[in-house]
């Protein structure tokens, strides 16, 4: 439970990141890299990860292509778009300011 | 972008899911196949159904898919009771096209503002005045040393525009053998520019065209008259085109929508004001004058002022006119003088035709609202129906979570369903029925003309037309249904007469609307019968009228030798001359005075004709002869019955003197009565028959010598039925005489008849139509209302039937609302029928709201169509089966 809140908000920052280092990965791959760069800390719930990628692709932030995999199955995978580089900065920089304004409160104390 | 992939994604929600569900397999078959336990990923995934409807939700247009939904359930709906539904279309679309049609009509002739900069700020003059017969008469017409007075006084505040009626001229583009007819208006120059009028070619008049008269000899082209004269050849500049012995140079084509400010009318040619030879007269009106706010003038406070500073620059005129006057008595110069000037909004044109069918067009308005109101009820009527028998259907949606709003789009998309099925057909009928009626107002000399251009004012109208119907339809039926309450709906214990009552007040709002078109029809169609059916006085029957000029004109032998000469055509039974033909558009009075008496008040109207002409019209003499050959005017008269009545009362007139207008013609104008003629009616068919006199064709002036005569009317009796056969020989035998005489129009008296009754004749013809039409309707109505309610009761009747009611009982259970009904709605029809009618009593002739016969008739049409109607429930009831019905139940 601790791991998913942790993520609570900052799902879609995360997608963004992981898409902007590897274009064109499909939901699963998008999960497994954000459970593995951060070293198996944060989590995504698998089943909120499909609705915030169709929300972001609503939004116009990445776009979805079906290919057909080598095992002959199809897959959707996701990349970014220009909205969606603008967005990743914008929300890079307001994690900044917020986790730079929590440490500040944090060494307060 | 977002939300049409999300209205798209609306149309093809189940290709979306599929996806939606095949990514999320992929996920999990990707988890299994890294290496995770299956039932592990299953969990960690959690419900895949959530998930997909989250996503469903994100990626589609809710409110869409539900709308589409319910447009599919609607039209499965629809798709049920076929033949209601297509009935329910074709009565609608029937209605809405109507609407749309007189919407059109009522624009373009009365509201749709004229092409020119500014409509809003242009304003035409006219006096108020006692009229000659004692009731108030508006006069738009103005003589322009007049208008020139009133411009220059109000030079700083505003233009004055001086514009005359299009009339149909005679013109000729090279020689005088082919003259043709054109519609030619006299305009100030000052009018192009202030319209804020561009030249499609060459150059339009302007200000320094208003020079002395005969300075100006140019003519500017109308574009459309240039498109369908000339093909649009831009050769024409420069073209010379004679008028009335005057002769224009083409200096011009105007801009391309503009044509004119007489609505009802396209102007072909504008001609200078200052050409025509009336421009100069003080004592002829002759043109409307407009008056154009200049900018930044604030037309709420300026108009009232502007309206006396008019008013006074037109009194001082007139009583400085030395010749406005001459020969009018003290009480007709009074009346003058004591006019009012006025000015009104013109921003969509002035003419006779808004004035004609201005309220024509309300009554027509009237019609069609009422038809559709009478349609709409019937198609709520149905939806109630149906949505009653599903109110089953409803309580379980409630109950299971249903949104009222929800429900009440469910009722509104049907009823939009068949509001759009039915505006499609409408509106081809539209398309269709606005020109037709328009075509219908025809006299042949000058049919009506009309911009019916369907632009977004119209769409408008549609639109929102649209919207009012669907609302209508469907809103009533909608909030009932949705206020079912599920509880003692699924019990099977709801009020079932609850929707019965909604529709009983239906018939009566139908029969009350169906009886006031009724009403207002029989009103029209007795109205014009009468008109067509009054005795004339005179036979129409195969009388031919050549309407003859002869340039700067011909002395009476020339003429009367002509007439000699058609009389030797074969086929011709007789032939006389008239100066103009009765009930034409020519009519003039005089003064009379009896024994050097100062003039009567009542002014009488006469003719100039030849011995010979009342045997050709057939109008007997009561007494006296007819006029001789060597009979000249003045001299020897012949008055109708109500002249002798008017002015020599009691007396036998023959052989009695009259003078005619004592100084409005130069010398002596004595006159000796020497026969008297029947009544006929001599300008309209419908005014009050009024003192005639007629006096020989030749007329001489002072010294004796005859005058020459401009133009006339030869008036053929023919063999043959059809007088127009021998038209064309006949006037190319005038031509062959080369004496100057030249038909300029033909035509026959009973067209001139006919014209005087295009309105009535219009009139009459679609109120039949409609009522036809509001009648099948509310029959339509009552039989679908009796019949469910029948079907609603069957177990009642059945249990009556079953203890032994008689089956008079069982008629007067289906029946009894229904009567009470259409009495209730036939006596709101009658107190409707009689407020209407008191607004548009000018348009009857001799026929009056509260004659027993107009009452009558729409209630026994009523009676016999509730008759027919109820006819089929009854049976229904009385055939119930007991026996089967409490089996069923």
């Amino acid at each position: 439970m601790a791991k998913t809140d942790a993520l609570q908000g900052s799902l879609d920052l995360l997608v963004l990141k992981i898409l902007s280092r590897h274009p064109r990965l499909h939901g699963y791959a998008i999960m497994a890299s954000i459970a593995s760069t951060s070293g198996d800390v944060l989590r995504a719930e698998e089943g909120s990860l499909y609705p915030a990628l169709h929300r972001m692709e609503e939004a116009g932030w990445v776009r979805a292509e079906w290919i057909k995999k080598d095992t002959g199955r199809r897959a959707r995978v996701y990349e970014l778009t220009a909205a969606g580089k603008k967005q990743l900065s914008a929300e890079e920089s307001r994690w900044q300011s917020v986790s730079m304004a929590i440490n500040r409160v944090l060494r307060e104390v | 972008m977002s939300l049409w992939s999300r209205i798209s994604n609306a149309f093809r929600g189940e290709r979306l899911n599929r996806e939606i569900e095949e990514e999320l397999q992929s996920h999990l078959e990707e988890a299994v196949a890294s290496g995770r336990d299956p039932r592990e990923t299953q969990r960690a995934f959690g419900s895949a159904l959530r998930a997909r409807e989250a996503s469903h939700s994100i990626r589609v247009a809710g409110w869409l898919e539900s709308l589409l939904a319910d447009v599919r359930f609607g039209w499965r709906q629809l798709c049920r009771n076929k033949v209601a539904s297509a009935a329910a279309v074709l009565s609608l679309a029937l209605s809405i096209g109507s609407c749309v049609a007189a919407f059109r009509l009522i624009d373009a002739l009365l509201w749709r503002p004229l092409p020119i900069s500014s409509p809003s700020k242009l304003y035409v003059l006219t006096r108020k005045m006692t009229g000659l017969y004692g009731k108030p008469v508006e006069n738009g017409h103005w003589a322009s040393p007049e208008f020139k007075v009133m411009r220059d006084a109000v030079k700083d505040q505003a233009d004055l525009i001086a514009i005359s009626d299009a009339d149909r001229t005679d013109i000729t583009w090279s020689t005088d053998d082919d003259t043709e007819k054109a519609h030619v208006a006299y305009v100030s120059g000052n009018m192009f520019p202030i319209f804020g009028l561009e030249p499609a070619l060459g150059r339009l008049l302007a200000p320094t065209d208003d020079r002395s008269h005969g300075d100006s000899p140019y003519a500017v082209l109308s574009w459309d008259y240039w498109n369908h004269r000339f093909g649009g050849d831009p050769h024409v500049l420069g073209r010379s085109l004679h008028i009335d012995g005057q002769t224009f140079e083409i200096i011009g084509i105007g801009p391309r929508d503009f044509t004119g400010t007489e609505k009802g009318t396209v102007t072909d040619i504008f001609l200078p004001l200052s050409m025509n030879r009336f421009a100069t007269q003080e004592n002829m009106t002759w043109h409307r004058t407009f008056l154009m706010l200049k900018p930044g003038v604030n037309a709420a406070t300026t108009l009232e002022p502007l309206r006396e500073e008019l008013s006074a620059a037109s009194h001082a005129f007139q009583v400085d006119c030395s010749t406005c006057f001459r020969g009018a008595t003290r009480a007709n110069i009074d009346r003058y003088l004591n006019q009012k000037l006025a000015l009104y909004p013109a921003g969509a044109g002035i003419s006779d035709l808004q004035k004609d069918y201005r309220r024509f067009l309300g009554i027509l308005a009237l019609m069609v609202t009422l038809v559709l109101l009478i349609a709409c009820v019937n198609v709520a009527n149905m939806i109630t129906a149906q949505a009653a028998s599903r109110a089953h259907e409803m309580a379980l949606r409630i109950s299971i979570g249903a949104g009222r709003r929800r429900l009440i789009q469910l009722i509104l998309a049907q009823s939009a369903l068949l509001a759009l099925l039915a505006s499609v057909l409408g509106a081809l009928f539209a398309a269709w029925s606005a020109p037709f009626v328009l075509s219908l107002v025809n006299p042949p000399d000058n049919p009506a003309r009309l911009a019916l251009s369907a632009d977004w004012r119209v769409l408008l109208f549609g639109f929102v037309l649209i919207v009012l119907i669907v609302l209508l339809l469907g809103l009533l039926p909608a909030l009932r249904a949705s206020a079912v309450r599920p509880v003692t709906v699924l019990k099977g214990g709801e009020d079932p007469h609850a929707p019965r009552r909604l529709m009983r007040g239906a018939i009566a709002l139908q029969v009350a609307f169906c009886f006031l078109v009724l009403f207002l029809s029989s009103l029209f169609i007795t109205s014009f019968q009468r008109l067509q059916n009054r005795p004339l006085g005179f036979s129409t029957d195969r009388l031919l009228l050549l309407q003859t000029v002869a340039g700067q004109g011909q002395l009476p032998p020339v003429w009367n030798q002509t007439a000699e000469a058609l009389r030797a055509v074969p086929g011709i039974d007789s032939v006389a001359i008239s100066r103009w033909p009765l009930l034409g558009r020519i009519a003039i009075n005089s003064d009379i005075s009896i024994n050097g008496a100062p003039p009567s008040p009542t002014p009488a109207w006469f003719l100039n004709v030849t011995p010979g002409w009342l045997s050709t019209m057939k109008i007997p003499l009561v007494s006296g002869r007819d006029f001789r050959s060597q009979e000249t005017s003045p001299g020897a008269a012949i008055v109708n019955e109500t002249f002798a009545k008017t002015f020599f009362p009691g007396q036998d007139p023959i052989g009695r003197s009259f003078k005619r207008g004592a100084n409005q013609f130069r010398g002596a104008s004595e006159y000796k009565i020497v026969g008297v003629t029947p009544d006929t009616p001599y300008r309209d068919l419908r005014a009050p028959i009024s003192a005639v006199y007629y006096v020989p064709f030749t007329e001489i002036d002072e010294k004796s010598a005859p005058r020459v005569v401009e133009f006339a009317t030869f008036v053929i009796h023919t063999d043959a039925q059809d007088p127009l056969a021998l038209a064309n020989s006949l006037r190319q035998l005038i031509v062959q005489r080369h004496n100057g005489l030249r038909v300029s129009n033909i035509t026959t008296q009973l067209d001139l008849v006919r014209d005087q009754t295009v309105r009535e004749r219009l009139i009459a013809m679609l109120a039949s139509f409609f009522a036809a039409v509001a009648l099948l309707l509310a029959g339509v109505g009552l039989y679908a209302v009796l019949n469910y309610s029948v079907l609603q009761r069957r177990r009642e009747i059945g249990i009556r039937m079953a203890i032994g009611s008689p089956r008079v009982g069982i008629v007067r259970l289906v029946t009894l609302d229904a009567l009470m009904m259409i009495a209730l709605g036939g006596c709101a029809g009658v107190a409707l029928g009689f407020g209407a009618a008191r607004y548009i009593e000018s348009l009857f002739y001799q026929v009056k709201a509260t004659d027993a016969d107009m009452i009558a008739l729409p209630t026994c049409a009523v009676l016999l169509t509730a008759l027919v109607a109820t006819f089929p429930a009854v049976l229904r009831a009385l055939r119930t089966d007991p026996t089967e019905i409490l089996r069923a139940e």
